[in-house]
């Protein structure tokens, strides 16, 4: 109890154009703690491990590690004080084998590679805490689980003291999380320090024994384990209560606006990516797509919208086959997307507001003036969707790329919606938004569902998808491995059906 | 924020484009560009005060020299316009040049050559015929762009040598006038071929055609849902794609009229300035359209009076160099120009400011 | 006789490739750190230009290299500036060096047009290896300077391929934020690697006015910059493809060359199209190639990197 902080922030300040992403913030880490810093959203909980991994340079404050006062003008200075991060988006290169990742920018090893005795060593490194990794792997073949432990290795290989791991369980199944947990408990028995970043209440409950909320870049309390409890976290994390509008429960229709039969279809790397998907979306529905990242989910939401061929099987809307249909003619039979890339697909960065909304509806007979975009009609148009949807913009011909993750999603949805569809394929719709404007988007969703609309949800929470979805479908490895309606199921099997235990006999953790 | 090393000074993003700075910047660009061209001037021992003095004087003092630098304003401003069309789906056609020749090629074949010989037709003919072959040059750098993704920077820059090495073949060759001396021009073109000029000036008909088709670019690119697309796709292909935009069909179309509008240039200059076709008839004119397109922001009636600008720094350049300054002068006038545009645009979207020594004050 | 000819077009490929393959070493550099220069042409130019007055003045062909380097490192740290710190268009960046490189060679060598080269690069066959049939006369029967790019080219491979600083030069070029996380300086590796691409491209130039033609002429690289570019994609990225690739290049435009002197009733100007109508045509295979191979360019070739961009 007597050793020295491993970590301490103090007063830690860090903008950006706009916004105060950390004010004043204190955090430390003792050696073999778990730490949980908990916080929404856009609470400024990445900005401060940036900061404290040398990423960001703080504005303000200090950083001291093992009682000395340390300014880290890089990452590397960071690594070398032993701080290492696994960061949420993997800073992997997808191209390179599982070795060269991991000793990449280690300047202590000669400047010729000996891969081989390399290999050995990190055979040996990973064994030691029990995670299983092929060094002579490429990572673009390994699994999303895989990578975490690339990463993890990669900063053990560091001599890391103090791992941070960025939202670590967003893209595990329940079961591959439990796994994660005992590892990191396995590292904090040798004297590390550990942070988990989450927005997840319950991950708090079972593995911190510290815990920092933070709200709005303002660390709001440091909690003992013995403090903790659920309500006191929630209210700390989000200031307010939160009302939940509970899911009405008026029954889907029996129209089937979306149907898949037997469809197959390739991923970019020329494998398949799409294997016999068949289900039915009815319309008043909205069908869940439950699944790790990277099952197929971004490949099922393709098809659907013609974006992606199909190799073989139909795809039906209403009860017409769209299959050979162009990404146009999707749209035109009602199909509506927002895609998992809101900002570069759903969304051009550099074009205004207005120029964004008619997106879809450019080449519509009402928008027209002979040859010419009618562009009176059109301003009128957005301005009544920007009140209507309560978009705030900050000029209204500033570039879509400067709103904020809440207000562009909610421009994105009001151009899907708007556009009169049959079906709205929603892809990770409040990935990246706050507590109100998550709650805004998953109002408007319920709002279009008890409306007629058919709503295929693909998402990587469980909770989200409970919380809306009359059906869920599960997606592994390019199959649907069930199809369980939402009121007669629960985490557990829906986390098996994610890792299709049933039909390995084995999971590869 | 970004500190520049061995200063106390950041740079920022700003939240939104300064409307000032798209005005200032090509400015202050022009300056430093001169500023620079002084300097080296200068240390080759040169006046560079009375040089400057007698290019501008030159391109813009006299009657004569104004009109001449209308005369260079019509191909620099047509394709100018051809150019930034594919500049702004973001299709980097850097074969102007050829597409010049080509354009040269066909139109004089038209003037000359026509089965049917002269007649009201000719100059139809030879405006068309000079528009379809710059774009079929620029559509065989299309299709494979289309459909495999070949880089077309590279095509088209090789299609230029191909072009002018087959316009030189031509005039040294079948097309060459037998009552020419044995020089390399084919033989001048009849009434009928060549443009009309305005009064005792060498200023021709394709000034109408250039602020025509000025007007005409502003509406279809700004106005038209073509012009939409072009933008989408140009801005970001995948939101082209998912809004439902055959990128494919348009890269075609764009790169065809974008040769289109430059092979109009060859069919000008050949006649309305040379009424013949010659080795050399462009000067590096689809190079110099890369800059005007790059320093008017890709807009149509910026680029009418970047032209002007950019004529007038030519002939301004031909002047002095009767004494003994090379032409070369003004290419590395105008390298130095796009440096600083681009290095400028840094002051468009970002803001450069003093790191804050106390950490309460904001920057 | 007809064997004679044959070694002899293979020999002038060789002299012919070498100036491609050095400026296409330095393009595969600057590519593998992520920076696209399509400033070559410009580069080699002014290589070329500088190299030539310092040979002349000095009269000794290797101050000329050494000059001629130098200038090539200059002008890409101009677009180095640019696209690394000002984080510029890196296309329109590469077509300003170009262009201001057609100048600025221009404006300096105007007095020095046409001008024979006192002292140029000498063939120096190699002892015994020049001896050897065919191979010979081939391949050790040439200038030091073609037997330096001999040396040049696998120390480059296994540099890229097998050294520590190779793969973190390749990790600036793939994914320069996790090259970033790892401690790797990004903005140094690319300003490290445009320049020496620069001074590679500057040897390219100077090869050409010290030896290959050897005198000044305005725009004497005549696209050769922009063909060691396309070399670059047929290369896959890969220094010892680019060797063959340029032998190859410069094989096409030997034969030209030879074809003219045999009397063959092609006209000249047909002749000289061939090296570009080949580049077009074979960057059309090898993007077809790569595409059905999934072999792609380092996949953050062309974008800047911001460290703090949201």
């Amino acid at each position: 109890m007597n050793q020295p902080n491993l970590v301490e922030l103090n007063n830690i300040t860090k903008k950006f154009p706009g916004v105060t992403a950390n004010d004043q913030v204190n955090f430390s880490v003792r050696p073999g703690e778990i730490h949980v810093l908990l916080g929404e959203n856009g609470s400024g909980k990445s900005t401060l491990m940036s900061v404290l991994c040398g990423l960001y340079s703080p504005d303000a404050g200090d950083i001291i590690i093992r009682g000395t006062k340390m300014q880290f003008r890089s990452p590397r200075q960071a690594i070398n004080a032993g701080i290492g991060m696994v960061h949420q988006h993997f800073k992997l290169i997808e191209s390179f084998s599982v070795a060269e990742n991991v000793i990449l920018g280690d300047q202590s090893i000669p400047q010729v590679l000996k891969m081989h005795q390399i290999k050995n060593y990190l055979t040996k490194l990973s064994q030691r805490f029990g995670l299983q990794i092929n060094p002579s792997a490429m990572v673009w073949q390994l699994s999303v689980g895989e990578k975490q432990r690339v990463e993890i290795v990669k900063m053990l290989y560091r001599g890391s003291q103090v791992l941070i791991l960025d939202e670590p369980t967003a893209v595990l199944t329940p079961q591959e999380t439990g796994e994660l947990f005992r590892t990191l408990r396995e590292m904090t028995a040798t004297g590390r320090g550990i942070v988990v970043i989450t927005h997840k209440m319950h991950e708090v409950m079972e593995i911190a024994d510290r815990v920092t909320v933070l709200r709005r870049g303002r660390s709001v309390a440091t909690l003992e384990k013995q403090q903790i409890n659920q309500q006191d976290l929630a209210w700390l994390m989000v200031g307010q209560d939160i009302l939940r509008q509970e899911k009405k429960k008026i029954p889907p229709g029996d129209k089937h606006v979306l149907e898949l039969k037997n469809v197959h279809c390739l991923n970019d790397q020329g494998l398949p990516g799409l294997t016999d998907i068949s289900f039915t979306v009815h319309s008043g529905e909205i069908f869940g797509i439950a699944g790790i990242a990277g099952s197929g989910q971004r490949e099922l939401a393709e098809v659907i919208a013609r974006l992606r061929p199909v190799s073989s099987g139909d795809v039906l809307i209403n009860n017409q086959a769209i299959t050979g249909c162009s990404p146009r003619q999707a749209i035109d039979h009602g199909v509506a997307m927002v895609p998992e890339d809101r900002l570069g697909t759903g969304l051009v960065p550099n074009m205004d507001a207005m120029d964004n909304l008619i997106l879809k509806s450019y080449r519509n007979k009402s928008l027209r003036r002979g040859p010419f975009l009618n562009r009176t009609l059109t301003r009128e148009k957005v301005n009544q969707l920007v009140s209507r949807f309560e978009i705030r913009l900050n000029a209204p011909d500033a570039p879509v790329k400067l709103l904020s993750g809440g207000n562009l999603q909610r421009l994105l949805l009001a151009r899907e919606i708007t556009s009169d569809p049959q079906l709205l394929i929603a892809v990770y719709p409040v990935r990246g938004l706050d507590i109100k404007a998550t709650e805004a988007v998953h109002n408007l969703l319920l709002e279009q569902r008890s409306k007629g609309l058919a709503v295929l949800l693909i998402s990587e929470d469980l909770e989200e998808i409970f919380k809306l979805s009359d059906r869920v479908g599960v997606l592994c490895d390019g199959r649907i491995t069930g199809i369980r309606p939402a009121d007669a199921t629960g985490v557990e099997e829906i986390g098996l059906l994610m890792m299709d235990a049933q039909n390995q006999g084995e999971t590869t953790i | 924020m970004i500190k520049l090393p061995g200063t106390n000074l950041l740079i920022e993003k700003k939240l939104s484009p300064d409307p000032a700075a798209f005005f200032v910047v090509p400015v202050i660009s022009i300056l430093l560009a001169l500023l620079v061209g002084a300097f080296s001037l200068a240390l080759s021992g040169r006046d560079y005060q009375q040089i400057y003095a007698t290019m501008f004087s030159g391109a813009f003092g006299s009657t004569y020299g104004l009109s001449e630098t209308i005369v260079k304003t019509i191909p620099l401003t047509i394709t100018s316009l051809g150019i930034a069309l594919a500049f702004r789906m973001q299709l980097w056609n850097i074969g102007g040049e050829g597409q010049i020749y080509m354009g040269a090629f066909a139109a004089t074949w038209a003037a000359l050559f026509f089965p049917v010989g002269t007649g009201w037709w000719t100059m139809p003919c030879m405006i068309l015929l000079g528009m379809l072959a710059g774009g079929l040059w620029a559509l065989l750098t299309a299709i494979p762009r289309a459909i495999w993704g070949v880089n077309e920077i590279i095509t088209t820059l090789m299609m230029n040598y191909v072009a002018i090495f087959w316009v030189n073949y031509l005039v040294y060759g079948p097309w060459k006038d037998p009552q020419g001396y044995n020089f390399p021009l084919t033989a001048t073109f009849p009434p009928e071929a060549i443009l009309p000029t305005l009064g005792v000036s060498r200023i021709h008909f394709g000034l109408f055609l250039g602020l025509l088709l000025t007007v005409l670019m502003y509406a279809v690119v700004q106005h038209t849902r073509w012009g939409y697309e072009i933008k989408v796709t140009g801005e970001s292909v995948s939101a082209a794609r998912y809004a439902g935009i055959n990128s494919k069909r348009n890269i075609l179309l764009v790169m065809f009229f974008s040769g289109a509008i430059c092979g109009l240039t060859g069919m000008t200059e050949v006649s309305g300035i040379a009424y013949r076709l010659q080795p050399g008839l462009s000067t590096g004119y689809g190079f110099t359209a890369i800059i005007i397109a790059w320093l008017a922001r890709l807009n149509p009636f910026a680029i009418v009076l970047v032209s002007f600008l950019f004529g007038g720094l030519q002939v301004g350049g031909y002047i002095v160099q009767t004494s003994g300054i090379p032409s070369s002068m003004v290419t590395m006038l105008q390298g130095l120009l796009l440096f600083f545009v681009l290095g400028g645009e840094l002051l468009t979207y970002y803001k450069i400011s003093k790191a804050p020594a106390s950490s309460g004050q904001d920057t | 006789m007809s064997q004679e000819i044959f070694v002899a077009i293979l020999a002038t490929a060789i002299t012919a490739g070498t100036p491609i393959l050095y400026a296409a070493l330095g393009e595969v550099l600057a590519e593998r750190s992520g920076i696209l220069n399509l400033g070559v042409e410009g580069m080699m130019l002014v290589g070329a230009v500088s190299g030539f007055i310092c040979a002349y003045e000095t009269a000794n062909p290797w101050y000329g290299l050494v000059v001629a380097m130098l200038a090539g490192g200059m002008m890409a740290l101009v677009h180095a500036f640019l696209t690394v710190t000002l984080r510029a268009n890196q296309v329109v960046s590469g077509l300003a060096l170009t262009m201001f490189g057609i100048g600025l060679s221009g404006y300096l060598g105007q007095s020095y047009v046409g001008l024979p080269l006192p002292a140029p690069f000498k063939i120096i066959p190699l002892p015994a290896l020049s001896d050897i049939p065919v191979l010979g006369p081939v391949f050790f029967n040439h200038d030091p300077v073609v037997y330096l790019s001999y040396l040049l080219v696998p120390m480059l491979w296994f540099y890229i391929f097998h050294t520590r600083a190779g793969l973190q030069l390749r990790a600036v070029g793939e994914n320069p934020a996790a090259a970033d996380s790892m401690g790797i300086n990004v903005f140094r590796a690319r300003y490290f690697y445009v320049i020496v691409g620069g001074m590679l491209a500057g040897i390219g130039g100077a090869y050409l006015s010290l030896y290959y033609v050897p005198s000044w002429m305005d725009n004497m690289i005549a696209g050769r910059g922009w063909i060691a570019v396309a070399l670059v994609i047929f290369a896959t990225w890969n220094p010892a493809n680019a060797l063959w690739g340029s032998y190859l290049f410069g094989g096409i435009d030997a034969l030209g060359f030879r074809l003219q002197t045999l009397n063959v009733t092609v006209s000249p100007y047909f002749l000289k199209m061939l090296p570009y109508i080949f580049t077009i045509l074979v960057l059309i295979l090898v993007t077809k190639r790569n595409l059905a191979g999934r072999i792609g360019s380092p996949q953050a070739l062309g974008l800047p990197y911001d460290r703090e961009e949201r």
